[in-house]
């Protein structure tokens, strides 16, 4: 992977902007030690390193915007940084950078039932602004696997989606407004408490731009009444094409799952050993979740069963109790788990259209062949949202290579066919040189034109989304 | 001028020296038209891929709405965020088109469930202000590859680029809907109501009250979760169901027909349901009716009132859709945003139209 070059001229000046930033910080705001930066030299996508100049740690916008105007004046590039839990490299800072992490901003500011938001400083944790509310019957609807971990801060810049979005929709569905803070220490707020205000979708470019446009600070989230309550159905077939086929029938039918998850057989196999599920030995598995009062989702499922049944599954179970229901998900959950106790693995995250889903699956598994790599795949069949897992050692020399070029070729089948690069983890470092083959120079040209508006010199985070040639007279113009 | 193609379009762009009015049906377009040429773009129409069972829909930008809901009115599906038709209220005979919708990211009552037009949006093609043609997004319905310039681009208003494709995620349509009617409720109560309403889980996707007329709440789905969710409602809210007349009385209140062929300014305020009756009363408004469970305000004012100055610091934005004969000028269409988010949005049109011949002036 290649990596701008640190700028010689900021490490020479280190110490002089470390002695500026400690100004505005408070004492354990900074964090300048190698031994206590080499915490932040990567995010979940582990295999690119590189420990930053330093780390902010602050604890308010304004401190927030002092360390930025700061930045600004000195050329320092900035790497912003929720929860590091990124899967595409996009919290990977470069040697001459700051990290601005919000970790300790972790604050609720508002709480609203009647207006349904709330507003929160944006290092708080996905799954604790659900916990916030929750006693009240609310729920905040995003939900990724990592929620445990990941902020609402990367969940914004990454435009996170999860199991449940295929009816609630990802995050810029769920976002109503943020404080941002501009590289140059702009403060100022996009959007609020209230449903489409004229005025330039502002907020709608902020949110999935990866940390490159401003660091946000606070967000004003959309908050929904929990359902009734849920229950999932689990469907084996005998084929992928089978499987696929139900899955277009039951969106044909006017049904809108909350999520619909498909296995196939590799993963079925880890998943089992792994968690001991109960699953059937089969080719494909759906898992397929409704919601509602018990009669509605009594006569949800039930229509899903019909329709299953006429694509002859080889098992079909309905969850009678909240323990059924549980080990149902239970594989389900556990299959990174599995994976990474199996194997080293790369997770790709590219979408395709639905009806693609057979036809991509057949060639993945041709690619995998070639390559002598397996591929596992899990994906939210539902909206199409694949994520194959390759598997590869990262012991034996030029394992992680091959497996790179696998993705690569897997990325670009899902264009192939009319889908894109990724549909959920983000661009970063690791799909950055693979951006012209969903883009044109045109397009491209245009997302930057963005970010030289939001950030002329071109500082937040650097190497990030286009490939390096294509920013490369960018940089250079402001080096 | 009309294209009958995007190739057409880029070089008629390219080339131009004076400002090009975009015009899709003409029935929604805000602001006055100087010097220079209207563009249409009526001749680039048709839909491009309708994929039932993948919920998607692809359409060149001129397409007539009508036509898009044909298409998919005989596949049972539709479009989430009911889109509104607006030549009645403006007095005008165009079609509504579906990249006038986008350009405007107009959203009827199911916007409080189903999102907005943005929201449905999930790709789009563009002609922006040099003449180059640009994508973003695609037809998958999950995709954040690169900036997201399709949200941008909803609710432009033709200052960023010409649409000339664009692609949706689609519903299906429900097999039953019941609207519930509260009588009697001043608009405050009226309002709570439908909060409450929207903090139970029983999905209402329609939250209105026309003042001296009634307060509705709409719920579909299959018929029978629409019975049983109507009947927690009643016991939650009272009223009754409706048992004609709601299809027409929600066509109303996206089209606001309460306004048609009624004299004075139309505003459309954005802002937090709990202020919506307090703001209400404040406007001093001919009339006034609340969308969205409150959080969409339409008002009727005398001409040339400084609605902004009356809602003083109640949060929110206000929009000028329909300024009365003499007054066009009086007030900007949009609101004055804070110094540096104007800074912001005025770098972009820089930018993506740096001839400033595209609707120029229209925004800011
Ligand atoms: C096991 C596992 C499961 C996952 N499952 C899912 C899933 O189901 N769905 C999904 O979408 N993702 C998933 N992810 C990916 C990841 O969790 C998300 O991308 C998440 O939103 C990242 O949040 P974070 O706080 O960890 O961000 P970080 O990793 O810290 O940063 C992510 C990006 O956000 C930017 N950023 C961070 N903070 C700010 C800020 N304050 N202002 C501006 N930019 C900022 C960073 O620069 C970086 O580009 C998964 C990851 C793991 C490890």
């Amino acid at each position: 992977m290649e990596m701008p070059l640190p700028e010689p001229e900021i490490l020479a000046r280190r110490s002089f902007i470390l002695d500026r930033l400690a100004a505005v910080l408070p004492k354990d705001g900074l964090i300048a030690d190698a031994a206590q930066t080499r915490a932040y030299e990567c995010d979940a996508l582990t295999s690119y390193r590189c420990a930053p100049m330093a780390v902010v740690l602050p604890r308010s916008t304004a401190e927030v915007a002092a360390v930025l105007r700061i930045c600004h004046e000195e050329g320092v590039p900035v790497v912003p940084r929720g929860s590091g839990t990124s899967l595409a490299g996009g919290a990977l800072p470069t040697a001459d950078s700051v990290v601005v992490g919000v970790s300790r901003m972790t604050a609720v500011l508002e709480t609203d039932y009647p207006n349904r938001f709330i507003r929160v400083q944006t290092g708080r944790t996905n799954l604790s602004v659900t916990a916030e509310i929750e006693n009240q019957g609310f729920f905040y609807a995003p939900d990724p696997s990592s929620q445990l971990a990941c902020a609402i801060a990367g969940n914004i810049a990454m435009n996170s989606g999860g199991a449940h979005c295929l009816k609630y929709g990802v995050t810029t569905n769920n976002l109503l407004g943020v404080t941002l803070v501009q590289m140059d220490g702009t403060v100022m707020e996009i959007g609020g408490p209230y449903m489409d205000a004229a005025g330039l979708d502002l907020l709608g470019v902020l949110c999935g731009s990866e940390g490159q446009l401003g660091v946000v600070t606070e967000a004003t989230l959309r908050i929904l009444p929990k359902p009734e309550g849920a229950r999932p159905m689990l469907i084996g077939f005998d084929s992928n094409e089978v499987a696929g086929a139900c899955v277009s029938d039951i969106i044909r039918a006017g049904i809108v799952p909350v999520a619909i998850e498909f296995m196939d057989r590799p993963c079925i196999v880890a998943c089992e050993d792994f968690a001991h599920a109960g699953y059937p030995d089969c080719e494909a598995l759906l898992i397929i979740e409704v919601e509602g009062s018990p009669d509605e989702i009594d006569a949800q499922l039930e229509m899903i069963a019909q329709i299953a049944k006429t694509h002859h599954p080889v098992e079909l179970r309905e969850s009678r109790s909240a323990e059924e229901s549980r080990k149902i998900w239970l594989g389900r959950k556990s299959a990174f788990g599995a994976m990474g106790n199996i194997n080293d693995y790369i997770c790709l995250d590219g979408t395709i259209p639905v009806s693609s889903l057979p036809e991509v699956l057949r060639r993945i598994g041709e690619l995998s062949a070639t390559y002598g790599l397996d591929v596992a795949n899990v994906f939210h069949a539902g909206d199409g949202n694949m994520h194959p897992l390759i598997l590869f050692n990262a012991n034996l020399p030029g394992d992680l290579d091959k497996a790179e070029a696998l993705g690569a070729d897997i990325m670009r089948l899902c264009v192939e066919v009319g889908g894109c690069l990724t549909g959920e983890h983000g661009v970063g470092v690791e799909k950055r040189d693979l951006m012209g083959v969903q883009f044109n120079p045109q397009d491209l040209e245009a997302q930057m034109q963005v970010k030289d508006v939001f950030d002329p010199k071109w500082l937040l985070n650097p190497a990030k989304v286009f490939p390096l040639q294509a920013s490369a007279s960018r940089r250079a113009a402001i080096a | 001028m009309r294209p009958d193609s995007e190739a057409e379009l880029a070089e008629m762009v390219r080339t131009a020296q004076e400002p090009l009015w975009i015009m899709g049906g003409g029935t929604r377009r805000l602001g006055q038209m100087a010097q220079g040429h209207i563009l249409e773009t009526g001749g680039m129409s048709g839909i491009v891929l309708h994929e039932p069972g993948a919920l998607t829909l692809v359409a060149r930008a001129g397409t007539p709405l009508a036509l898009i809901e044909a298409e998919l009115a005989q596949a049972g599906q539709r479009l989430a965020f009911e889109p509104s038709k607006m030549a009645r209220l403006q007095g005008r005979s165009g079609e509504t088109t579906i990249g006038g919708i986008v350009a405007a990211n107009a959203s009827g009552p199911g916007r409080i469930q189903g999102g907005a037009c943005r929201d449905s949006l999930i790709g789009v093609r563009f002609v922006d202000g040099q003449g180059y043609v640009i994508k973003s997004g695609g037809r998958v319905m999950k995709n954040v590859t690169g900036y997201d310039l399709v949200k941008l681009m909803a609710g432009s208003h033709g200052t960023l680029g010409v649409l000339t494709e664009v692609s949706f995620k689609l519903l299906p349509k429900s097999e039953a809907s019941a609207t519930l009617r509260l009588d009697g409720l001043a608009d405050a109560e009226a309002i709570a109501a439908l909060s409450r309403a929207l903090g139970s889980p029983f999905e209402v996707n329609g939250a209105a009250h026309l003042p001296g007329v009634g307060t509705f709440l709409r719920l579909e789905g299959f018929a029978k979760s629409v019975a049983y969710r109507s009947a927690q409602l009643r016991m939650l809210l009272g009223g009754d169901v409706m048992t004609d007349g709601a299809e027409a009385l929600w066509a109303d209140i996206r089209d606001v027909a309460p306004f048609w062929e009624q004299a004075g300014d139309v505003w459309r305020i954005s802002t937090k349901p709990s202020e919506a009756a307090t703001l209400g009363a404040r406007l001093g408004a001919e009339a006034v009716f609340y969308d969205w469970g409150g959080g969409l305000i339409w008002a009727r004012m005398a001409p040339g009132t400084d609605v902004r100055a009356r809602m003083g610091s109640v949060v929110g934005y206000a929009t000028l859709i329909r300024a009365s004969a003499g007054f066009e000028g009086t007030f900007g269409h949009f609101a004055p945003e804070p110094a540096p988010v104007a800074a912001l949005s005025a770098g972009l049109r820089a930018k993506f139209d740096p001839k400033s011949v595209l609707n120029p002036g229209l925004m800011g």
